[in-house]
């Protein structure tokens, strides 16, 4: 599926820009103003870059560099608030608006193109519209593809059809964003995105795992649509009803929190990840609040929480707040896509151990065949057979009957290891002190005490003691499926301990324990 | 400035001995190794193995006698229910309820039954992904493979368990006299089994060491290994009691 066409619009540091905006005219906008976030530079104005501010720098350095810094501190939900009038002029232009981050949004170019006349145009009249209508300065990019026109926003440049690689391809691999694969990448001696991009993909998978992948493609300006985006399974929408109706901020966090973790558990369920997620509030008064968010790459818990969390709290302390507090709040993942790679949950990371497995058994699928991996469910039965399940890695893990229901006539722990089920069975014959074959008669009862018995080809090995029958009798209601068998556990004067079914006249090994 | 010659001597004197026998003197880095890098394992295992776990980089060899495969999974056990990756490859035999009995949980456990001729490329790969893999090798190991492989389990920090016989392997263990109780001429069931399991192996682990345990003991999780009753009484089953009646519930 080729990239869609993506216009991205970017209004440069935003987190600034909506401190200087929210202070309503008491932060003036030409001083050298920085964001700071525990102690560290989260964003800075214009201004205090040129006197040497930079992201990530400590406070005490950047106050050296430019004494007459203003610093405010860093709040997402400010950030969310006033970017929500900027993602509401953007819509008067154009439908389907989608938030990346505070500060980014995005649309499907072909629309406001097609009615504004032209990609240009229709940059042009969102950033006029957003300068009038918000008085916040933006910049408009179009590209094919999320990531690509992410980056031409930055840059300003409206990149033709079909060129995005060859843009992409000079910019460097810092851009990707991923800190730890970044930095393998440079010793690695690749430094640009089109470097990285010529690397085979099924390699790039193999060594360096699934979000590496990922990043892969967007380097070569392919949507980030790793898999097959998963047809939507039957209803994947989490929803909370409040009464009393959610006014406070804090109880709007705390519903987040667990609406995130609930929704994430369902996605795990089906194994699915969802790149974008709309969360929906209706008011006490019927009125209904829709905002998208947008990820590059699968929304974990902790994200959506944050997502959640920024959107109400907006919502609830915005300028255009709602007249009644939330009484429905509603989470719906969209841009699902199937993954096992990094399933995270919100407290406690098991997904390095995970991915790591993963990687490895993708490796060892792409030397013997997908079909040649498994995990196996335990499952309801009788048999030692039945009582476990192998599973395709990869595949779902569902037992194929259930597990905690009865099954009269298992056997208790110790359990055996049952024999191979590919392989051949082994045949066993039993048979008493005086040579007759020994057998189970109709009423659960063994003809003689078993004395010798020989598996397969070999010789016949003298039985020290013994234990059984134990009948079986499965689907005796249907002709076709009915089973009925006799077992006996024998320890063998070679220590070998065998538990041997009588089934149709012929004795084999069943399992052992070993 | 100087502090005359008693605080040197006592500065740079030998150090103290209770310092010593605690193995106090060392780096933090290495303190912080040793706790990291020692798999647990069920209680009554421990006086098999030199540093009373299983040490990440080594290789473990289990001979392929009766009670072997039921050892292997008792020295997964611990690890596997504390959050580690196991995975088998070479053993078609699926025994994951067997195992589970031992505390190996069946959603971390990889199955590779059939690994082919080159079984120890698929070794070597899922020593890069796994904590624990337990290979049971196709035919006799060369010992410059054993070597390769004990190189990359080292490298990738993981535990190399060998079903079978592994020249050098860090520790040896073997399996004898097994007395299963329970039942008798007809009546009662398995219920355990008294094993003996002897450990050899190379450096720390080269002086040999024995214990006799219950394995499996009837019970599940770290309950599954379980010291042999002092008096070792054989189970007895009641005269007359009904075999079916006993097991079948």
């Amino acid at each position: 599926m080729d990239p869609v066409r993506t216009l991205v619009v970017w209004c440069p540091d935003w987190p600034v820009t909506a401190a200087v905006r929210d202070a309503d005219g008491e932060l003036p906008e030409h001083l050298p103003i920085a964001v700071l976030d525990a102690g560290t530079v989260y964003a800075c104005s214009e201004p205090a870059r040129a006197e040497g501010v930079r992201r990530g720098q400590r406070r005490r350095d950047a106050q050296a560099a430019c004494p007459e810094l203003v610093v405010v501190p860093y709040d997402p939900v400010r950030d969310v608030r006033v970017f929500d009038p900027v993602v509401d002029a953007v819509a008067d232009v154009a439908a389907g608006v989608e938030v990346l981050r505070p500060g980014v949004c995005a649309t499907a170019a072909r629309g406001p193109a097609g009615h504004v006349g032209g990609e240009a145009a229709a940059a042009e009249r969102i950033v006029d519209r957003i300068a009038e209508s918000c008085a916040v300065e933006a910049q408009v990019g179009v590209a094919d593809g999320m990531f690509g026109a992410v980056l031409a926003a930055r840059a300003g440049v409206l990149v033709e059809p079909g060129r995005t690689p060859a843009f992409l391809a000079g910019l460097d691999v810092r851009v990707l964003g991923r800190p730890e694969l970044v930095g393998l990448l440079r010793r690695l001696g690749i430094r640009t995105l089109g470097a990285f991009a010529a690397l085979p993909p099924g390699d790039v998978l193999a060594r360096f795992g699934f979000d590496a992948a990922l990043a892969h493609r967007l380097a070569g300006g392919l949507d980030e649509r790793l898999l097959a985006p998963r047809s939507l399974p039957p209803d994947l929408t989490v929803s909370a009803e409040y009464d009393p109706p959610v006014e406070r901020v804090d109880t709007a966090a705390f519903t987040a929190r667990t609406l995130a973790e609930e929704l994430h558990e369902l996605l795990l369920r089906h194994a699915t990840g969802c790149t974008r997620l709309t969360i929906t509030a209706v008011t006490g008064h019927a009125e209904e609040l829709t905002r998208t968010w947008r990820h590059d790459g699968v929304l974990g818990p902790a994200e959506v929480a944050d997502r959640v969390r920024w959107q109400l709290e907006g919502w609830l302390t915005g300028a255009r707040r709602p007249t009644a507090g939330i009484q429905t709040l509603r989470l719906v993942p969209e841009g699902l896509v199937a993954h096992a790679g990094f399933q995270r949950r919100l407290w406690g990371d098991t997904g390095e151990d995970a991915d790591r497995a993963h990687r490895s058994m993708t490796r060892v699928q792409g030397l013997l065949g997908p079909e040649q991996v498994f995990t196996a469910v335990p499952s309801g039965g009788r048999t030692e057979g039945d009582r476990i399940r192998p599973v395709p890695w990869g595949d779902e893990r569902i037992p194929t009957l259930p597990v905690d229901a009865p099954w009269p006539g298992h056997l208790p722990v110790p359990v055996p290891v049952p024999v191979a089920a590919a392989a051949p069975p082994v045949h066993a014959v039993v048979r008493a002190a005086d040579g007759a074959a020994v057998g189970v008669t109709g009423r659960h009862e063994i003809t003689a005490p078993p004395a010798t018995v020989a598996t397969g080809t070999a010789a016949p090995v003298e039985v020290v003691r013994w234990a059984g029958p134990w009948p079986v009798e499965e689907r005796w209601w249907s002709a076709g499926e009915s089973r009925r068998l006799a077992r006996i556990q024998v320890v063998l004067a070679d220590t070998r301990t065998l538990l041997l079914a009588l089934e149709a006249g012929h004795w084999r090994v069943e399992a052992t324990y070993d | 400035m100087d502090g005359g010659p008693a605080d040197r001597g006592t500065g740079r004197g030998p150090v103290p001995a209770h310092l010593v026998r605690s193995g106090g003197v060392r780096a933090g880095s290495a303190l912080r190794d040793g706790v990291d890098r020692l798999l647990p394992v069920h209680g009554e295992l421990r006086s098999l193995l030199p540093e009373g776990g299983l040490r990440r980089g080594a290789t473990v060899s289990v001979a392929a006698a009766t009670g072997g495969m039921s050892l292997l999974f008792a020295l997964l056990g611990a690890a596997s229910s504390g959050g580690e990756w196991c995975a088998m490859a070479g053993v078609p035999e699926v025994g994951v309820l067997s195992a589970a009995e031992y505390g190996v949980v069946p959603e971390r456990f990889a199955l590779v039954p059939y690994p082919g001729p080159e079984w120890w490329t698929v070794v070597a790969a899922l020593l890069d992904g796994f904590g624990l893999v337990v290979a049971r090798p196709a035919g006799p190991v060369s010992p410059v493979l054993a070597r390769r492989l004990a190189a990359r389990t080292r490298q990738r920090g993981a535990v190399l368990l060998v079903h079978g016989d592994w020249p050098g392997a860090d520790v040896a263990m073997r399996c004898s006299d097994p007395v299963w109780e329970g039942l008798d001429a007809g009546r009662g069931r398995l219920r355990r089994r008294a094993l003996t399991i002897e450990a050899t192996g190379r450096g720390a682990a080269a002086r040999p060491r024995s214990t006799r345990v219950l394995l499996p003991s009837g019970r599940t999780g770290p309950g599954s290994v379980a010291p042999l009753p002092a008096a070792a009484p054989e189970v007895t089953v009641p005269e007359g009691f009904g075999a079916a009646d006993e097991a079948v519930g």
